[in-house]
């Protein structure tokens, strides 16, 4: 049986795409089979992120209504074979997901893969609702600022209460936090909510920090999974999301914005 | 999964709904009072499922159309769904709205909600032939105390037909409520209603009040007219001559 994560946050813009593709991406490197399903139906991104975009012949929701089999819309990463992608339709809308359907497909996933990563739309309606529902984990993505942090609130409400898990009265689904777009210099300067006001609030384990960097909107922009690029800080932290996942420890970084020389040297971003 | 669910499945279940009660059948002076305490909290109010209560009225032989209080109550933003202490042509009145009745009981017992959350379910219930009266009656024993131990987020409601006790925190956007008293041994951010059947004895108790709104048997405050001295420090809160006080506990 697989392990079926959300990637979630309510709010949207905070990264959630982003970490879905570099969470399946760090999860199929350390010999995971993972299969990624992007929820906005509507507005497909997740192909975009992986890469695969030129690749799309049918989609999640074409496997829902029976048009094709699950073989032949999933894609194979380039990068690493043991990632599989099922990308969402970009012509039709949430409408066209059901949750017999979503249903049927996680439960065939499950048969081969171990991991699959679900990344949820913004908002808190049908599509969201659905990739939640039936998550064993959730990955909740916030940014430090307070609109983000109320919405996932509201989401980790929602976890808890209209889940598979909440309505058979089984085990919670295991919530975790990830902290992105973190700079450290505006938490400094008080522009930003630091960790510690982030977890007064959502008091949840915390899984990782990503700092605010300039190589996820270029690795976005080329395709390619920042958890790839190994010189990056986004890059490093979401591998240490993942082995901490994985039940490693590793202490948490990029907290206080003293990492690495080369910053210190080139002065950073004041 | 393939098998396909049941239609529909009966559940009892627990409501609030706040008490209207009236002492004059002037409209305009109704219509006027119930517009203030809106203004003061229009979101709290803003479709509110409503009981109208007409018991002191009666016992003043003032008589009141049943009809008219309805669609006033209902052209500002109200959902009443239920009558009580109605004369028997308000009864009669109420049947045709499709609007439950609950017969008096002197004691002034708690009135339970079943079923019927929104306004719109009320006429299926009512429209039944042998209708299970949606009001139940009050349980005997003293209803027992609900713990819970999970955070409250932004967006859920808890309510507890006796005594409410939160270990953990009460997020900003949630609303607990209880009939009894409420104690959060944890930070209360949201909304927290005690006595909401009318128990002016309720008390809240929190370590950490930074609620959004708190009220005890109707009387609230918001956040703006919490005192800087008390915020963000354990209190209790009760009411002295209708008036809330917040009390550090030392």
């Amino acid at each position: 049986m697989a392990r079926i994560i959300v990637v979630t946050s309510g709010k949207g813009g905070v990264g959630k795409t982003t970490t879905s593709a570099a969470i399946a991406m760090g999860l199929a490197k350390t010999g995971h089979k993972t299969a990624v399903i992007d929820f906005d139906v509507g507005l497909r991104n997740l192909d975009l992120i992986l890469g695969c975009e030129r690749r799309v012949v049918y989609d999640f929701i074409n496997v829902i209504n029976g048009e094709a089999s699950l073989n032949q819309a999933l894609i194979r990463d380039k990068n690493c074979n043991l990632l599989y992608i099922l990308p969402a339709s970009q012509t039709r809308d949430k409408e066209a997901l059901t949750q017999e359907g979503v249903g049927r497909v996680l439960d065939e996933l499950s048969k081969d893969f171990e991991y699959i990563v679900c990344d949820s739309p913004a908002g808190i309606e049908k599509g969201a609702n659905l990739a939640l529902y039936f998550a064993d984990d959730a990955f909740v993505v916030t940014n430090p600022e307070v609109s983000s942090v109320r919405d996932s609130d509201r989401m980790l409400g929602i976890l808890s209460s209209k889940s598979r898990r909440a309505e058979r009265n089984e085990d919670p689904i295991k919530e975790y936090l990830l902290l992105t777009r973190y700079d450290a210099d505006r938490v400094k300067s008080g522009e930003m909510l630091s960790l510690e006001d982030v977890q007064e609030i959502l008091s949840l384990e915390l899984l990782g920090i990503i700092p605010e960097s300039k190589s996820v909107l270029s690795a976005s922009n080329a395709g390619i999974p920042v958890i790839l690029d190994e010189k990056s800080e986004a890059g490093l932290a979401y591998a240490d999301v993942v082995a901490r996942y994985l039940g490693e420890k590793r202490p948490h970084r990029f907290i206080d914005g003293k990492q690495g020389f080369l910053r210190r040297l080139f002065g950073g971003r004041k | 999964m393939l098998n396909t669910p049941p239609a529909l499945e009966f559940k009892s279940s627990t409501f609030f709904a706040p008490i209207l009660i009236l002492y004059t059948h002037d409209m305009a002076a109704i219509e006027q009072t119930l517009q203030e305490k809106i203004n003061l909290a229009p979101e709290f109010f803003r479709d509110s499922p409503l009981i109208i209560d007409l018991r002191e009225l009666n016992k003043l032989n003032q008589d009141l159309d049943f009809v008219q209080i309805t669609q006033l109550l209902r052209r500002i933003g109200f959902f009443p769904v239920g009558i009580r202490g109605g004369s028997e042509q308000q009864n009669k009145q109420a049947r045709t709205l499709s609007i439950p009745i609950d017969t008096v009981r002197e004691q002034g017992n708690p009135i339970t909600i079943g079923e019927a959350q929104k306004q719109e379910d009320v006429p299926e219930v009512a429209a039944a032939k042998e209708p299970v009266s949606p009001i139940a009656a009050p349980q005997a024993s003293v209803a027992a105390t609900l713990i819970i131990t999970q955070p409250i987020r932004s967006g859920q409601r808890i309510y507890a037909s006796g005594d409410l006790i939160i270990l953990s925190q009460v997020s900003a956007g949630a609303e607990i409520m209880a009939e009894g008293n409420i104690h959060v041994y944890n930070t209360l951010r949201g909304r927290a209603l005690a006595g909401v059947h009318g128990n002016t004895a309720a008390r809240i108790f929190c370590f950490d009040l930074q609620a959004e709104l708190i009220s005890i048997a109707g009387d609230y405050k918001t956040s703006e007219d919490l005192n800087k001295q008390t915020y963000k420090n354990p209190v209790q809160i009760y009411l002295q001559n209708h008036a809330l006080i917040i009390k550090e506990i030392a």
